[in-house]
């Protein structure tokens, strides 16, 4: 046993756990400040829809496609001058959150995007007939009425969110993906790689088990 | 009948029970609101063509009616309930309710007017997410004008209202059909509406449901003065509530007038169909048996007082002229008792036999 896993510092992999834990929590937090009001910005302007902007929908839209269909592997790389600016440096923890959240954002708002579609046209009918304005809509019947969509939303971009926490490692962000990188690749400790990826299986298994949770708790149907 | 008196003395058991409630409703509609369609038309843009959905028409609802639209689908009928409230934008005419011009409104002018006119659904369109009490209180939340107290109060009546007291936490998902239409009118009526509109309010409802939510409408008018709107494909529901009647086709309204007129003597074609649909009559079946059968044939209409005089017995011994009855129904449109009755006569003074029809106020006309 042992010999095993002769390579493995435990505190090392504990401190990377909890910087995947810090990484992932702080982009999942501001991926969904941004792109839930971007998801609604998506689904009120869209086609038929109560703000139908066809010229601010395809300004959004093409931004989010953009942020969407680059690699996040060369996302990472776009991103360094701006993470810079923003915090300073590329590097770590904090250095990894810039470009997380430029993936992640567009990425959630897309899947509020499209769980709004889903909430019947008849309830929004229904609740402009009461007098509503557009913000009591919002606020009063399609976030209630779509919120285990937008929860199985979270929990998707929770866990995209890990993996591209994990690639951050490649351009020196910190965490498990960092130490799979270092260790378990350019050093050829395959038991640091064993142990990295099975955290990583660990975790994504623990987002989607409470996420579901979630969904279940509030899904009234 | 027997079945229906038991309905009948259940409804008015379950009517007394709330009768406190009753009187906590108030009448609310002190204004005199009368909706008018002047000249109003919608067409939709596809592409660079219009497609007219409803032909320039015009109309006046009177306050405190029961007013029906009927139409089959696509006949342009849910176009005219929601421009009332606004749900589409006219593309040319005036609306007016109680005088005022209301297409010309703005989107805070628009949204108080909304509040003051209630709308159930075929689907009702409950909020999955908010429990019953949640719904209904929903319209009075977005009001913003209600305090906490207001809200819970007026929860409870219209709970208590609609028999729905024992259900005020369970979510729409967790009710029957009727039970959710009966929310629907709860949150319909929370804001104090002068006008409810209902689209296809019993159309997803078997027909025992859709006989106690009409009940439950009628009941509202009778007792708020609240004029109604319906629209539906189904004649029998106009039957049942309407005071008047208008009906569509493509777009048009093509008959319109109080609901005995319109039901027991259509004029246009679209008009008979339904009639003849909502009586289940099979017009070849009916064609062949008016072919067997000899002497003149007679329809004759009794309204009112009328259906319940022994006339036919008279007549035939006054005239001598022997009948027999080819078909027939005995009902009430609205709480008017009529009766239609397909004759064919043989023998007799036939001329002495349509003078009687005549002195007792009886319809008549001669079908062969």
């Amino acid at each position: 046993m042992d010999e095993l896993l002769s390579n493995v510092q435990w505190d090392e992999i504990g401190w990377a756990s909890w910087d995947t834990l810090v990484m992932v929590g702080l982009s999942l937090l501001f991926s969904v400040l941004i792109g839930l009001p971007l998801g609604v910005l998506l689904f009120l302007t869209g086609k038929r829809q109560l703000l139908a902007q066809p010229v601010a929908y395809a300004v959004i839209s093409f931004v989010v496609n953009i942020l969407r269909s680059v690699p996040f592997i060369i996302l990472l790389i776009v991103m360094i001058p701006v993470t810079v600016m923003i915090i300073g440096t590329s590097l770590g923890v904090a250095g990894a959150i810039p470009p997380l959240v430029a993936g992640g954002a567009p990425f959630f708002a897309r899947l509020v995007e499209t769980s709004l579609r889903e909430v019947d046209r008849g309830i929004i009918e229904a609740t402009q007939a009461m007098g509503a304005s557009v913000r009591q809509i919002v606020m009063g019947a399609l976030l209630p009425e779509a919120l285990p969509g937008i929860i199985a939303g979270i929990t998707v971009t929770a866990i995209t969110l890990v993996s591209y926490a994990a690639m951050s490692g490649v351009v020196g962000g910190g965490g498990l993906g960092d130490l799979a990188i270092r260790f378990g690749y350019q050093r050829f400790q395959t038991d640091v790689m064993i142990i990295t990826v099975a955290l990583l299986v660990i975790f994504v298994q623990l987002l989607q088990m409470l996420g579901d949770r979630l969904v279940l708790y509030f899904s009234r149907r | 009948m027997a079945r229906n008196g038991f309905l009948r003395n259940r409804w008015l058991g379950f009517a007394g029970r709330l009768g406190y409630t009753v009187a906590l409703l108030t009448l609310h509609s002190q204004g005199c609101y009368v909706i008018e369609f002047d000249q109003v038309k919608k067409s939709y843009q596809v592409g660079d063509r219009a497609i007219p959905a409803l032909h320039p028409t015009s109309m006046t609802i009177q306050t405190g009616e029961v007013f029906g639209i009927v139409g089959h689908s696509g006949a342009g009928k849910s176009t005219l309930i929601r421009l009332i409230n606004r749900l589409e934008a006219p593309s040319g005419g005036r609306i007016l309710i109680d005088g005022e011009d209301v297409t010309g409104y703005g989107a805070d002018e628009l949204r108080s007017f909304r509040r003051k006119v209630g709308m159930i659904f075929q689907h009702f369109n409950l909020l999955s997410s908010k429990t019953v009490r949640d719904n209904i209180s929903f319209p009075m939340k977005l009001a913003g004008i209600y305090s906490r107290n207001e809200i819970r109060q007026r929860v409870d009546e219209l709970l208590a209202r609609v028999g729905l007291s024992d259900q005020a936490g369970k979510y729409p998902a967790q009710l029957s059909g009727g039970q959710k239409q009966r929310v629907g009118i709860a949150r319909a009526l929370a804001c104090r509406p002068t006008i409810l509109l209902c689209d296809e309010a019993t159309s997803a409802l078997d027909p025992q449901t859709t006989q106690s939510v009409l009940r439950l409408l009628a009941d509202i008018n009778q007792e708020l003065g609240l004029t109604i709107v319906l629209i539906t494909h189904e004649m029998d529901v106009v039957r049942r509530v309407c005071d008047r009647v208008v009906v569509m086709d493509a777009g048009e309204v093509v008959e319109m007038g109080p609901v005995t007129d319109v039901f027991l003597h259509p004029r246009h074609p679209t008009t008979r169909d339904f009639v003849f649909e909502s009586e289940n009559i099979d017009r070849d079946e009916l064609q062949q048996d008016l072919q067997r059968a000899e002497g003149r044939i007679l329809r004759l209409t009794f309204k009112g007082e009328a259906t319940y005089k022994p006339l036919l017995g008279h007549v035939a011994r006054e005239s001598g002229v022997d009948f027999s009855i080819l078909s027939g129904r005995i009902d009430h449109i609205k709480a008017t008792p009529y009766g239609q009755l397909t004759l064919s006569l043989v023998g007799g003074d036939l001329d002495l036999a349509m003078a009687a029809f005549h002195r007792a106020d009886v319809d008549v006309e001669v079908v062969r």
